[in-house]
């Protein structure tokens, strides 16, 4: 029994391997050719650089402020003008940056790890099991997704942190659902059945056989996601319930230049510009995954 | 089809039930004393305690959840901690104007969506399709708060042609019956209140309307793509009928069944979305009011105005479902 299933197993990875090399490399050929996906990881590389680089870039503190500069138009000592405090906009745009990209990435992670863990455990098990899960999932996607977001940051209370976790919970049900109907078809495969009767136990059988199956959806859903999440978390700040002052976050800083807008429109133009072509880069780029990972996704 | 409604009416109730057992536990999944937080640090004890029968915190969850769905039922969601007014009432002011919002708003995304999703694909691979494809992406990646203030910002301070905040200008006066300002306007015949009301509609609902707008463009451009290249339409051509007749009789019926259902989906993105814009446009609707209940930490209300916002969602979730019927008579609802 033992040889078996180490022969078996020195053979699976050899063809997935080649498969999978095949199916990753056509889709980044395909997705080289795609220039709106392209500009789209453009967008995304700036913005890891800028928030990466984020102290060497930004010309000034920032959150130190200068109540003798507030307000003041765009200059050439303040590119993009000061804030009703004195601080310099564009060093906040570019810490703001961080933030953004940690949001994204951390309630996206949210979203992954406890969205696919339901899915797989519903759609393998199905039954009651697959019931209770889906059902739970049903009424989480009877709220519309920002006011859900909403009624648990009422719960949890307006911090950077806890508008993470609510993102990530509202997004949970998305990947439940596209785990659990790839389980649903994988499971009935024939190599399930043999990894089954050579003793595989059920935690093996989910993250060798049936995980890797589901991965082209996930990748294109995460990047879509994160777009989402930046979004979603700019909103919750801009209402006061994400990022508390003096953080640089983009939808906090949109929030506080709401007061002057009449009379400084770039306190509030700029951040949310960079809200916009941030979100623009990775809808750009997760369109572009789409058509190259998922031909039956594209266009929908 | 009759059965599929009443099996569809059944199935909502499970969800129903669900939505409400979610926002009744919203109150008691607050880390720590509820009570204690929606009173603040300067409340003393026995005001906490107090709040705390008058809310019967002190029972077991089964009752109190019993409690909560029998007050539910004769319409009743308790008492606002921070106005005390009775919840159902101060929603019930505020309901109608988020139900004008969104309407409006689906109106202009629906009016605009479509026929520049229908022109982009007919006109494939054009200049126009090029410019209003790359619009439709970044009014998807638009962040409508932002551009609700960069609106208010150009529109109302800089060219001044519409007012920034609010349903109705100050000294119009309109006789409320429904609190539909649009329909009580017409209804009254006060054609200075509907002038005014829509006036103060234009800005909040295309702002709202952005995002739809764009997603609704790309789905119509995409079902007519696919349409457009069945062997029907290419029949309907060589038969020598004009482009009009075969866009809109043959090709646009056939692709509506995906365009429905994206703008049955886009109610809820307007209806979550409506809590940013009436925010920004001070439109006193159920959105602005959850609000102000949450920083108020109002948590009766912040439950009253969730469970009615999703409620609606679920409704016009199943609208939509119901209506693939009259769209597509070759769908059979067994």
């Amino acid at each position: 029994m033992e040889n078996v299933e180490v022969q078996i197993d020195n053979q699976m990875p050899q063809i997935d391997k080649s498969r999978g090399k095949g199916l990753w490399f056509e889709a980044w050929k395909q997705l080289l050719k795609n220039k709106a996906a392209m500009v789209g990881l453009g967008i995304i590389g700036l913005l890891i650089l800028t928030a990466v680089f984020a102290p060497l870039l930004a010309p000034y503190n920032p959150i130190e402020t200068k109540i003798l500069f507030r307000l003041q138009a765009p200059s050439a000592d303040h590119l993009l003008g000061t804030d009703d405090l004195g601080r310099d906009i564009l060093s906040r745009i570019i810490y703001g940056s961080r933030i953004s990209l940690q949001v994204g990435l951390i309630s996206v992670g949210i979203a992954l790890v406890f969205g696919v863990g339901s899915g797989v455990v519903a759609g393998y098990y199905g039954g009651k099991v697959d019931m209770l899960i889906m059902r739970f999932m049903d009424i989480m996607l009877a709220f519309p997704s920002i006011l859900l977001a909403i009624a648990i940051m009422a719960i949890l209370g307006p911090q950077l942190s806890n508008a993470m976790l609510a993102i990530g919970i509202v997004n949970l049900p998305r990947f439940a659902r596209i785990v659990r109907s790839s389980v649903l078809t994988v499971k009935e495969e024939e190599y399930i059945s043999a990894a089954k009767s050579l003793g595989a136990s059920d935690l093996r059988i989910m993250l060798k056989h049936l995980l890797p199956n589901c991965l082209a959806p996930l990748i294109v859903q995460s990047t879509l996601s994160i777009a989402g999440a930046i979004l979603e978390a700019a909103s919750l700040s801009f209402l006061g319930l994400g990022a508390q002052p003096p953080t640089p976050e983009w939808g906090a800083m949109l929030s506080a230049g709401r007061a002057s807008l009449q009379i400084a429109p770039w306190v509030v133009a700029f951040p949310g510009l960079a809200i916009a072509i941030t979100v623009l880069g990775f809808n750009l780029f997760g369109d572009g995954l789409r058509d190259a990972l998922d031909p039956k996704m594209k266009d929908k | 089809m009759l059965t599929y409604i009443i099996r569809r009416l059944l199935l909502l109730i499970p969800i129903l039930i669900g939505v409400s057992i979610a926002v009744f536990l919203m109150i008691h999944l607050i880390p720590g004393d509820p009570a204690k937080i929606m009173l603040g640090e300067r409340a003393t004890p026995d005001d906490v305690a107090r709040l705390r029968e008058q809310m019967g915190l002190n029972d077991p969850l089964y009752q109190q959840y019993l409690r909560f769905m029998k007050g539910l039922l004769k319409g009743d969601l308790g008492r606002s901690i921070f106005s005390n007014e009775k919840i159902t009432t101060e929603l019930f002011e505020r309901y109608p104007a988020t139900i004008e919002l969104t309407i409006a708003s689906m109106l202009v995304a629906v009016l605009v969506g479509v026929p520049v999703g229908i022109i982009s694909a007919t006109k494939k691979y054009s200049i126009i399709d090029y410019l209003t494809m790359t619009g439709a992406l970044a009014g998807v990646s638009m962040p409508i708060f932002w551009l609700g203030l960069m609106v208010i910002w150009l529109f109302s301070f800089k060219l001044g042609w519409f007012p920034p905040s609010a349903r109705l200008s100050v000294g119009v006066d309109l006789d409320n019956i429904t609190n539909f300002y649009v329909l009580d306007s017409i209804i009254t015949g006060n054609w200075i209140a509907l002038k005014d009301s829509l006036y103060h509609l234009i800005l909040p609902s295309f702002s709202l309307a952005t995002i739809p707008m764009a997603i609704i463009a790309r789905m119509t451009r995409s079902s007519m793509l696919e349409v457009l290249s069945k062997d029907y339409i290419k029949t309907a051509y060589a038969k020598g009928l004009s482009q009009k007749v075969v866009i809109y009789k043959h090709a646009l019926r056939n692709a509506l069944i995906p365009i429905v259902t994206v703008i049955g989906l886009q109610f809820g993105l307007l209806l979550g979305g409506a809590v940013l814009t009436e925010t920004i446009f001070s439109w006193p609707g159920v959105g602005k009011y959850s609000v102000t209940a949450i920083l108020s930490r109002d948590f009766p209300a912040v439950q009253g105005s969730v469970l009615v916002l999703s409620t609606t969602f679920v409704f016009v979730n199943l609208l939509v479902d119901l209506l693939y019927g009259v769209i597509d008579p070759k769908i059979h609802y067994n």
